[in-house]
């Protein structure tokens, strides 16, 4: 489908657009569900009375600082997960590419702990997870680095360093005292318990500055899919568009483990479920990104309230749903 | 003299440390199908590769148009210059007509990604690949033959006047190379320069109307085919004994190589 417009035309497809409206229906319904239910259930009314500042005082207590953030914090970070697995996956030709398992969530994990050892606040250890993402990433990217990045190599040189930092993090673990090693060991399994604003806006901020940059990537980044002579015979500048999608992704992934810990399997799934979802070739950033929100969110709900008054972390969940539903397309594939 | 738009000046070929080449110089003539061949490892596809700018030259420089090659933008020289590379990847789940309108990469921008120059392009180049029924096919269920053909698809679409293919009959049955062969021929014909890599002596003879016959990182002989290629030149090249006689279809070289017995036979 084209949609003309003078010398303009941006080419749309339907069905993209459908799992794009659907996804983000979901989302917003189970943000609404999120934020009305729980110990304390809210009438819908109740919430949006909140939401604009009518509310009652406990409503709006309930709603703004203790439901709203920890929703949004959710939408974001998964959001932030999906389209950075995305690039990785679309960069790596390969969807064991996404950044839980070339090191990058391994690293924000060293950070995270090295900040938890130190004795530091919340913000110092999101502060430690996103500088080890980063610092990983670059060792990767320079090891990796041979007058140009192959994906295999990136991928390679990735799940060693993985290897090497779980090591690492298991050693820290067991030198830590016993309090830190409760501390690190509950935000390794990534959590939206407690999460404020100030989670979210840093993540809203990385949102809005790199979804621009990765959007405009997409159609270069799907050529480069078809390997690198094909892109750069077609006119992509093949290690510019490279370098300008490996920063996005890092620091998307970076500001998502820096807010709500290394949840496992979003970057890895949410792709993956987009592709299949939207039938389209290549690398789809929107419905990734739809997709990394419904599943974090959703997950997060359900890790509230499935052992209710128990609550889990939200990590043990996202690779529980979001496995089983990956696993489910895949066997619907075959046939 | 020929005038030639593609060229290369002193080049030195490496890939990493291992030198490939030196000091060569090929002009392109326009207009021409001019056919690199040579044995295995001589450099040959290193210099095709050279020429479409997927290998920055150690020393000399290739020129497009009379500017050095990697002095203009790369989607204004992806409009003048298209490359068929050896193998591409296929994306998981592509149309045939999805594939091909990828070609269309360099004439597009953010905001005007789909024109009607576009859309004509690719119906065109469609067209003469007869691909064109097969448009809402997924790539991944063609075969060999089709699937080559939906990637020259995609270089025509690109609008090139020159265009350079390196082994376009890899992988292909022998009736398959003749189809993409004589599609090459068919667009040469419609005024496109072309320059291919080709590994079989006979079919370059038959459809070169230029042959650059490379021999250990050196052009050894550049010509047309008829006035090149001599037993002498095989020998030297390819070290092996033959005869060449006219092709019974279209009066081009045709190697035909000695056969060992009847050579230690007595003459």
């Amino acid at each position: 489908m084209t949609v003309r417009l003078g010398p303009w035309s941006v080419r749309l497809a339907p069905r993209a657009l459908l799992v794009c409206a659907a996804l983000a229906l979901a989302g917003c319904t189970v943000a609404v569900a999120a934020v009305a239910t729980g110990e304390y259930t809210l009438p819908v009314r109740d919430v949006l009375a909140a939401l604009t500042g009518d509310g009652t005082p406990a409503a709006d207590l309930v709603v703004s600082r203790l439901r709203a953030p920890r929703v949004v914090t959710g939408l974001l970070v998964g959001a932030a997960f999906g389209v950075s697995g995305a690039i990785f996956q679309s960069l790596t030709r390969n969807p064991l590419g996404s950044p839980d398992f070339i090191g990058f969530t391994a690293g924000a994990s060293t950070g995270g702990i090295l900040a938890v050892v130190a004795g530091g606040s919340a913000m110092t250890i999101a502060g430690g997870a996103l500088a080890g993402c980063v610092t990983t990433a670059a060792l990767v990217y320079a090891l990796a680095f041979r007058g140009g990045v192959a994906g295999h190599r990136l991928v390679l040189v990735g799940i060693g360093v993985n290897a090497l930092l779980l090591a690492v993090n298991s050693y820290l673990l067991t030198r830590a005292n016993i309090n830190d090693a409760a501390t690190a060991g509950a935000w390794l399994t990534g959590s939206l318990s407690g999460r404020g604003w100030d989670h979210a806006v840093p993540v809203a901020v990385a949102l809005a500055v790199l979804l621009p940059v990765a959007a405009v990537a997409a159609r270069p980044l799907r050529m480069i899919e078809m390997g690198d002579d094909a892109a750069r015979a077609a006119g992509v500048r093949v290690e510019a568009v490279r370098a300008a999608a490996v920063a996005a992704g890092v620091l998307l992934s970076g500001t998502a483990t820096a807010a709500a810990g290394p949840v496992v399997f979003v970057a890895l799934a949410a792709p993956q479920v987009a592709r299949r979802l939207t039938r389209s070739p290549g690398v789809t950033l929107g419905a990734s990104a739809l997709v990394g929100a419904v599943l974090l969110t959703g997950a997060d709900l359900a890790a509230q309230r499935l052992l209710a008054p128990t609550q889990l972390p939200v990590g043990v969940l996202t690779a529980g749903i979001g496995g089983a539903y990956l696993a489910l397309l895949l066997r619907k594939e075959r046939h | 003299m020929t005038v030639s738009r593609l060229s290369a000046g002193d080049l030195t070929l490496a890939y990493d440390q291992r030198v490939v080449a030196t000091g060569l110089d090929v002009a392109i003539p326009d207009r021409s199908f001019t056919v690199i061949v040579g044995p295995n490892a001589c450099g040959k596809s290193t210099l095709l590769r050279a020429l479409a700018r997927m290998l920055k030259p150690r020393t000399g420089a290739v020129h497009l148009d009379g500017s050095v090659i990697t002095s203009l933008p790369s989607k204004e020289v992806a409009r003048r210059l298209g490359l068929l590379p050896q193998s591409s990847i296929v994306p998981d789940g592509i149309t045939v007509a999805d594939l091909v309108a990828r070609g269309r990469y360099p004439h597009q921008r953010l905001m005007r990604q789909w024109s009607r120059a576009d859309e004509a392009a690719v119906a065109e180049a469609m067209r003469s690949t007869d691909v064109a029924d097969l448009a809402d096919r997924l790539v991944d269920e063609l075969s060999g033959g089709q699937r080559q053909r939906v990637w020259l698809a995609m270089a025509l679409a690109q609008e090139t006047p020159i265009l350079l293919l390196d082994e376009p009959t890899t992988f292909l049955d022998i009736a398959h190379q003749i189809e993409v062969l004589d599609l090459c021929a068919d667009l040469h014909e419609a005024g496109r320069t072309l320059v291919a890599v080709l590994h079989d002596l006979n079919q370059a003879c038959r459809y070169a109307t230029h042959l650059v016959v490379m021999k250990a990182g050196e052009v050894v002989a550049e010509g047309e085919p008829g006035a090149v290629v001599t037993p002498e030149l095989v020998g030297h090249v390819f070290g092996l004994r033959c005869e060449i006689i006219e092709d019974p279809q279209t009066g081009t070289p045709l190697i035909v190589p000695e056969a060992r017995r009847r050579a230690s036979a007595p003459a």
